[in-house]
């Protein structure tokens, strides 16, 4: 198998609204395995726009992406949900957790999902996630009343519950202090280098960017 | 769609006031129903058994109001014959042949039961007291197997009746009138003249004002002799048949077959029946309003609920939930709600229509009534439920089908 878990070639994206703009123009990029890049560019350079076509989330693109070998340019919604289920890690910048239902339950929802591991081991990751990710003790409360620290901590351990190939991050310390930023780039670190899981991070922190493998730096929809 | 479910049971008891709020349009909804249909099914089947009761599936007789055509018409049949204000000419009131008659319908394949009846207008004189109504003669083992007359008596008995040659069963509204006990003699004074004197055995009620003011029952014979009339002379006959859907058509063919008139149960009771689909009409009416009602209210809640899960859908999708996983949620909310709210409505509905069947109500001198009549028939819950869950799996479709379609990076990025 080839060291190369996501591929894109000459990913085009046209926004229509309010006026006809390219976004993305003829992107090509490559993921190896356990690689941890950083998307970096100013604001409006098509970063986060080139995160959401290989995330699989925006279908609406031109050119071919593969993740994992699978071709996914003419995969159905469902398909790519599944897909998206199996391989794909998310991590947003407002941690994005279901406030009605406990930290446990929200980092066991992908896996119940997935349905190919049983309730309880289902648990039993999850637990082990959490204590990995300092914040076990937090497991039965609800997702709501925990600090964004916290709670981006838990969206973490949501992202690895289902052993993903890739993590992507769209700005995943953006709304963080310090402490809780360092925090967190030292559990993606580790998650890449350890797990040897793929991450890419759309960021705005250059010191966040300097410390990844790899910096892609994109401006005006081309990566340069 | 076990995981749909919890996601699904969870949203619904985040919000327990808007879940219940929901819940209870459509157990209003549906207890009305209940309530409405019970009360009204119990008129339709009182007003039924006692037109049923009173009236036979089909009754021969001879209209004296039918005059025959001229003479003249006959004997040129090509003519057009105008004769004008014709005065009746003396005609008989009885049937033709009545006894045959009767021992050919015994035969006939169909017929539950045929009775002979004489009817004749007369007056009671009891005291000072004069009051007109109809004696009708019977045969009473018949009259009992056609119309179970037994169980209308207030007082006394058939056995005494058939016992008793000059005996009287009057009915209710007449024997109130007349202050008449069983035991008492009531004289009685036909069209003609003649008077009898006849002793009342029993009281009987069907039901109905109209029958119970004016009706009484006496033997075929004793009404014959009333009347100095021979055995084989009788005015009515009345039909019961195994199946009285047939009465309409077997009406038409006997009243051409007899020559004389029929009337099926159907054309003798039309002002009831029509009252019956009136009232079922309106009580489909009210309830399918009311359901509609508790069904935007669903439709609304839940667009809102959407509205506010905006973000949550997003992040269900990301991680894997398909579009159709997210439809599902929102639709095992919009079921769970008509579950919950339909059987409550089911129990809301029972007890109102208990409340209903306690309320007195007096029927005055039109029907004997001293309650509502409610029918708690199974039938309706039935129905209540089938509509409830119905209607809330409608409304719910559309808003969860936009939540399914819902673009996930609209709501990422927007934030």
């Amino acid at each position: 198998m080839s060291n190369i878990v996501l591929q894109a070639t000459s990913i085009t994206k046209w926004y229509q609204d309010p006026v006809p703009f390219k976004a993305l123009d003829g992107v090509n990029l490559e993921i190896k395995k356990g690689e941890f890049a950083a998307l970096v560019g100013k604001s409006g350079c098509g970063k986060s726009t080139l995160l959401y076509v290989l995330s699989t989330l925006d279908t609406r693109y031109e050119g071919e992406l593969q993740i994992a070998g699978t071709s996914l340019r003419n995969a159905n919604q469902n398909d790519l949900a599944l897909f998206r289920n199996e391989h794909i890690g998310f991590v947003f910048q407002f941690h994005f957790l279901l406030p009605e239902f406990t930290v446990l339950q929200n980092v066991m929802i992908p896996a119940l999902k997935r349905g190919i591991w049983s309730t309880d081991e289902v648990e039993d990751r999850a637990q082990s996630l959490l204590k990995h990710l300092g914040v076990q003790d937090q497991s039965l409360k609800l997702a709501s009343s925990l600090s964004g620290g916290q709670q981006q901590r838990v969206a973490i351990a949501r992202a690895l519950i289902n052993k993903p190939l890739i993590v992507m991050g769209d700005e995943p310390t953006g709304n963080l202090d310090s402490y809780n930023t360092e925090v967190v780039f030292e559990m993606l670190r580790n998650i890449s280098t350890e797990m040897g899981q793929s991450i890419i991070a759309v960021t705005h922190d250059p010191e966040f960017a300097k410390r990844c493998d790899r910096v892609i730096e994109m401006v005006d929809g081309k990566i340069v | 769609m076990k995981q749909a479910w919890s996601i699904a049971r969870t949203h619904l008891l985040a919000k327990p006031k808007q879940t219940l709020v929901a819940m209870l349009g459509v157990t209003f909804g549906i207890g009305m129903f209940i309530a409405l249909v019970s009360l009204m099914s119990g008129l339709n089947q009182f007003t039924e058994e006692v037109s049923m009761t009173s009236s036979p599936d089909i009754r021969l007789y001879m209209d004296p109001t039918i005059q025959p055509p001229p003479l003249v018409a006959s004997e040129y049949p090509q003519a057009l014959v105008q004769v004008d204000h014709v005065r009746p000419a003396t005609k008989r009131i009885n049937l033709k042949d009545g006894l045959q008659t009767i021992a050919q319908l015994m035969a006939r394949e169909g017929v539950k039961g045929v009775a002979p009846l004489v009817s004749s207008q007369v007056f009671f004189n009891y005291g000072a007291m004069q009051l007109n109504g109809v004696v009708m003669g019977i045969d009473v083992e018949q009259e009992e197997r056609l119309f179970n007359l037994s169980s209308h008596l207030l007082a006394g008995n058939l056995s005494s009746l058939k016992a008793t040659p000059n005996g009287i069963l009057m009915g209710s509204g007449l024997a109130r009138k007349l202050n008449l006990k069983p035991g008492d003699r009531v004289s009685v004074t036909t069209p003609d003249g003649a008077r009898f004197s006849l002793k009342v055995v029993g009281i009987f009620q069907l039901g109905l004002g109209t029958l119970d003011n004016v009706r009484s029952y006496a033997n075929l014979s004793a009404v014959q002799k009333l009347l100095q009339v021979d055995p084989s002379y009788i005015t009515d006959i009345n039909v019961k048949l195994h199946n009285n859907q047939d009465a309409k058509d077997l009406a038409k063919s006997w009243s051409k077959e007899f020559s004389c008139s029929a009337d099926d149960w159907e054309t003798a009771n039309a002002t009831f029946l029509t009252g019956n689909i009136i009232r079922n009409v309106i009580t489909y009416a009210v309830s399918l309003t009311l359901l509609l009602v508790a069904g935007f209210g669903i439709y609304n809640i839940l667009n809102m609920t959407i509205h506010n899960k905006m973000k949550d859908i997003a992040i269900l999708k990301a991680i894997g939930y398909t579009p159709i996983d997210v439809r599902n949620i929102f639709m095992l909310q919009s079921i769970a709600i008509g579950l919950l709210g339909s059987l409550l409505g089911l129990v809301l509905g029972f007890i109102l229509s208990w409340l209903i069947s306690l309320a007195p109500f007096d029927g005055g001198d039109v029907v004997s009534l001293d309650h509502f009549p409610v029918n708690f028939s199974i039938k309706y819950y039935g129905i209540g439920m089938v509509f409830g869950v119905v209607t809330t799996a409608v409304a719910g479709l559309t808003p969860s089908r936009k939540a399914g379609n819902v673009d996930p990076i609209e709501i990422i990025r927007g934030q």
